[in-house]
């Protein structure tokens, strides 16, 4: 029982360690979360909780900013859904490796997989570094999610007490803007993002905060529609 | 502004539920399919890009109700200074930081 303990403790703490790089650029996105919020007029349970629930930034940020402007909850839901589709990406990778964990972990540790804990852990994995999957994934993301929880009530009380003039809300496009290199890697990339931003830019006046909607998903069918005439014939 | 208190917790739960499904999908569906359909990977690669983008550009461009593409509108000076901060440090706290402070020279200096 001593060394089963011990062994935990031995991949918590790797995982944690692991994760260090991943906490500390938690910390100025919660803040900006939290700002966010402030600027919506969410109250400080309802942005931890969508953080603690949640944990995954840009559709907060997203589902944020459309309540901010009144956009229906089926819209808000649904933006923010899309979002995060891509996570199926990321589980279909990791799966594989939780297949030897009981039924409840295999229920948990999907639910930390945010990008950078998501690399980390395949990684780890890949190597069959850990003992237990389990505990190294906890140790490597709850700190995170610590982080995030706390990270979002902070930057709210914060952003509530700065004066308008400061513009502090513009620290969201700034997040979405550091973001947003990561993702653009080619062509069809690049191609989704200039049409979706320029005809978000067109519809910005449509009701229930639909512009953003409509505008991802022209976006997408012109980055895949790119991507497939640039394929030509491979297969 | 503040949107309807249940309204709101019911948006974090739907999202929560949601996003919960998506990140536990292939733990149940592995067995039954084994990787994503390779045409679904190549459109979720798109999705980040394209809502990011179309969440930025109006807030950059657009200054009450209409599009300024030009000098006077310092939060199109201070996006463009961020991205290029973003694109060559690939670092948030430093791409933030840089996009704050040039809409602060801007507006409180110049």
């Amino acid at each position: 029982m001593a060394s089963s303990t011990e062994a935990r403790r031995a991949d918590a703490l790797a995982g944690l360690r692991d994760g260090l790089p991943v906490l500390l650029g938690t910390v100025p996105y919660a803040l900006v979360m939290g700002v966010a919020a402030a600027s919506a007029g969410l109250t400080v349970p309802q942005a931890a909780g969508l953080s603690a629930f949640v944990f995954a930034g840009l559709s907060q940020l997203a589902a944020v900013d459309l309540l901010g402007q009144g956009a229906s909850v089926v819209v808000v839901v649904s933006t923010a859904l899309i979002i995060n589709a891509r996570f199926a990406m990321y589980s279909a990778s990791i799966a594989p490796h939780l297949e030897r964990l009981g039924r409840a972990w295999r229920w948990l540790c999907p639910f930390f997989l945010i990008g950078p804990v998501y690399a980390v852990a395949l990684s780890a994995y890949e190597d069959d570094r850990p003992a237990h999957y389990g505990w190294y994934m906890l140790g490597l993301a709850v700190p995170s999610w610590l982080v995030w929880i706390g990270g979002t009530a902070v930057g709210l009380v914060l952003g509530a007490g700065i004066p308008e003039e400061w513009q502090l809300g513009f620290a969201v496009p700034l997040v979405f803007i550091a973001i947003v290199t990561q993702f653009i890697d080619d062509l069809g990339t690049v191609v989704a993002a200039v049409v979706a931003g320029g005809v978000s830019v067109g519809v910005t006046g449509l009701p229930f905060g639909l512009g953003l909607l409509v505008a991802g998903v022209v976006g997408i069918l012109a980055g895949a529609v790119v991507e497939r005439a640039g394929a030509g014939g491979e297969p | 502004m503040s949107a309807a208190g249940p309204l709101v917790w019911v948006a974090v739960v739907a999202i929560a539920l949601g996003t919960w499904a998506f990140r536990a999908s292939f733990v149940f569906l592995f067995g039954y399919l084994d990787e994503v359909p390779p045409w679904v990977d190549r459109t979720l690669r798109f999705i980040p890009p394209a809502i990011i983008a179309a969440i930025i550009l109006p807030r950059l461009l657009v200054v009450d109700g209409s599009v300024a593409i030009d000098p006077a509108n310092e939060r199109l000076v201070a996006g463009a200074a961020a991205f290029l901060v973003a694109w060559y440090t690939e670092d948030m706290f430093a791409t933030i930081a840089a996009g704050m402070v040039v809409l602060w020279v801007i507006v409180f200096l110049l």
